[in-house]
């Protein structure tokens, strides 16, 4: 089971949101509603799945939904129809009480503008959630100390927070969040408002958080880049409308729309299209001892190639052989292809990226080998190519099709 | 129209029919103008000097200091100390019944889109009013003395205790309430907890001006009988007393001063920490 579940969840802003709600049921564009009824539409029909454990990042521009949709999954806005599911329980039916409850152990919030009190201490700021429940002074200064630890605040307890900087004020806010102990994490637009280095300590930072902690993160961000670095799914928000939903990568190679695209054709992609959606799965290869110097031969010359892989026969992966050396091999009698295969050569895993495996291109220009890395068997391999037009920036969109086809004869 | 008719006989009625309401307002309010007055003549005059200037030198400095010594010691030398203590206690009692109805107004005004439309109107014409009208019902209702004095002050000097509480809490910024409302907080964690405490600054910004509105009720208050320096005062203009008039004048003055800077010290203090 999903950890919450957002069903055809819709918000409109204005007076009649009754005949604004219709009218969208009856396929009505966002600009017709306005126009009609004076409403806006901010959420239109949200439906998506978060897991337990996931980290999920919302993306969009400004004026997308993707804030109003964050404050209705803890009803800081009423959501004007729809369901938040939490753990099997639909938020928008619960009552005041029930609803604190909800926000005080179930999900904390984490805001661009900070939020914090100024006319308390830091310690004070991260205590404040557990002050809230009422929990005993002494036991809420232990725990937000704890926290305070952990996100790197030691020494600042007892300051103001208006005396902090920017990223040292968000560390606040994260701990105040962390020091409830939530199941969820809301994180509006958290980094926006810090300079881009502290920007990218705080992912950083917040990367290896999470890997602690295995919170259920929901992230907005205005910032592609962001969204990529952090997200374990990233869900697309164009003028409320959640258009695609992905893992990264997913993102990166398909995008869903040419809005999308659009984003995806400024992203670096060096850093997180990895070996497994570049390479050619069941390349031809070499298999010692079943094929002999006349086999590898044939293949080669079939092929177009004059190198190949080479795997045993349960495909684990040996090194790879040349053509002037088989060649060689034949001219001395030599029937298996034993002494022509270049072992201990460097290879690359599905997870790879494209940043990890260029310095393969420069070592010997073959293509990437790419392994399991529990049984060193061959998946594939990266041709050269590829890496390259993924370093210039190309879209593989751009791409000609034919030349995708010779990839792979043209470099092995 | 003899809207001035009707407004008489609602008086009238009011006051016959609130007799007891109105004896038992009396009784407390007066209870409390003269406890206070007792307990500011129970010590020696320079021991209380001492102790306001004590006052003034922890909040302010010793600029304030000074002048709260010898302005003080001027007043006992002029033979007014009883006259003014009787004052002091006057202005106090009526700006701490003032607030003690004021600030829940204005945090009932900030919360509620309609009382705030409800109570608006009604400040201004508590403000604009001239406070001569006022003072005919208030004795209607509580005979001569101090407590009428002191019904005329709180009216007067309210406006600005609701005024600036409703202010001061809607100047808390919108994000903060929102971060507190999503920790879970309810609407009375969120009022005293976030809003109060952040709207102090401005709170106490109207503590002083009512302090400010009292004190210039003083003379006023004095015509049905309050007694303490704006008798003095009105002695002056009635006799054509010059010199009695000023000297009142220059006791209340010289009251004003110290009240305002020890006051305002109260809001400056906090405004730097946050």
């Amino acid at each position: 089971m999903s950890k919450l579940k957002i069903e055809a969840l819709t918000l409109i802003f204005g007076k009649e949101k009754e005949e604004a709600l219709s009218l969208l049921k009856q396929g009505k564009s966002k600009a017709e509603i306005l126009k009609k009824t004076g409403c806006t539409v901010a959420v239109k029909n949200a439906n998506f799945e978060i897991e337990q454990g996931e980290f999920f990042v919302i993306m969009g521009l400004s004026g997308s939904g993707k804030s109003s949709l964050l404050r209705c999954l803890n009803r800081l806005i009423e959501p004007t129809s729809g369901k938040v599911i939490l753990n099997q329980v639909d938020i928008t039916s619960l009552q005041d009480q029930q609803l604190q409850q909800v926000r005080r152990k179930e999900m904390a919030m984490v805001f661009q503008k900070f939020g914090l009190l100024p006319h308390r201490s830091v310690l004070e700021n991260v205590a404040f959630g557990l002050e809230l429940q009422g929990v005993a002074e002494q036991e809420r200064l232990e725990k937000a100390q704890s926290v305070i630890n952990l996100v790197g605040l030691h020494g600042y307890e007892q300051q103001h927070t208006a005396s902090l900087s920017g990223g040292m004020q968000q560390r606040v806010g994260l701990a105040r969040a962390l020091a409830n102990d939530p199941e969820i994490l809301l994180m509006d637009e958290a980094f926006s408002a810090l300079d881009p280095l502290i920007r990218t300590q705080m992912q950083d930072e917040l990367i290896d958080l999470q890997q602690k902690m295995h919170k259920t993160i929901v992230f907005i961000t205005h910032d592609l880049d962001e969204a990529i670095r952090l997200g374990d799914r990233i869900a697309i928000m164009k003028d409320g409308e959640v258009i695609q939903i992905g893992t990264p990568e997913d993102i990166l190679t398909s995008p869903a729309t040419a809005y999308v695209s659009s984003f995806v054709e400024k992203v670096d992609r060096k850093s997180i299209v990895t070996a497994a959606s570049l390479m050619f799965e069941k390349p031809t290869v070499a298999i010692y001892k079943k094929d002999g110097v006349e086999g590898s031969l044939r293949k080669m010359r079939s092929s177009g190639l004059t190198s190949l892989p080479a795997v045993s026969a349960d495909k684990h992966f040996l090194g790879f052989v040349y053509l002037k050396d088989i060649l060689e091999l034949k001219a001395q009698g030599h029937k298996t292809i034993e002494k022509a295969i270049l072992r201990d050569l460097p290879v690359a895993y599905p997870e790879s990226t494209v940043e990890q495996m260029l310095p393969f291109i420069a070592e010997n220009g073959r293509a990437v080998p790419v392994v399991d890395k529990d049984s060193n068997k061959l998946l594939g391999i990266v041709a050269q190519t590829s890496l390259l037009i993924e370093t210039t920036g190309a879209c593989w969109q751009n791409v000609n099709g034919n030349m995708m086809d010779n990839l792979q004869k043209e470099i092995v | 129209m003899r809207i001035g008719y009707y407004i008489e006989k609602l008086i009238n009625w009011l006051s016959f029919q609130g007799e007891g309401f109105f004896d038992a307002v009396r009784v407390v309010v007066e209870a409390v103008v003269n406890s206070v007055e007792w307990l500011l003549l129970l010590p020696p005059f320079y021991v209380l000097i001492l102790l306001i200037a004590f006052l003034a030198w922890k909040r302010s400095g010793w600029g304030l200091t000074i002048l709260t010594l010898t302005g003080l010691s001027l007043i006992w030398g002029m033979g007014y100390w009883t006259q003014t203590m009787a004052t002091l206690a006057l202005i106090l009692s009526s700006a701490f019944i003032a607030l003690l109805i004021g600030i829940p107004l204005g945090i009932w005004a900030a919360k509620n889109a309609f009382a705030g439309k409800l109570i608006r109107p009604v400040l201004d014409l508590m403000q604009t009013l001239p406070a001569f009208v006022y003072l005919i019902p208030a004795v209607l209702f509580f005979g001569l003395g101090k407590v009428p004095g002191a019904f005329a002050t709180v009216i007067f000097s309210m406006p600005p205790a609701v005024r600036l509480t409703t202010l001061g809490l809607k100047q808390v910024p919108r994000d903060i309430v929102e971060a507190t409302r999503s920790f879970g907080a309810t609407s009375k964690q969120l009022l005293f907890k976030v809003e109060l405490p952040l709207a102090l600054p401005t709170i106490l910004a109207g503590v002083n001006q009512t302090m400010m509105m009292a004190l210039s009720m003083v003379v006023i208050s004095a015509m049905i009988a309050a007694g303490g320096l704006g008798e003095v005062v009105l002695k002056g203009i009635t006799q054509l007393k010059i010199g009695t008039g000023f000297e009142g004048g220059i006791a209340v003055v010289i009251l004003a001063v110290i009240l305002d800077r020890i006051t305002q010290s109260f809001g400056l203090k906090k405004e730097i920490k946050v």
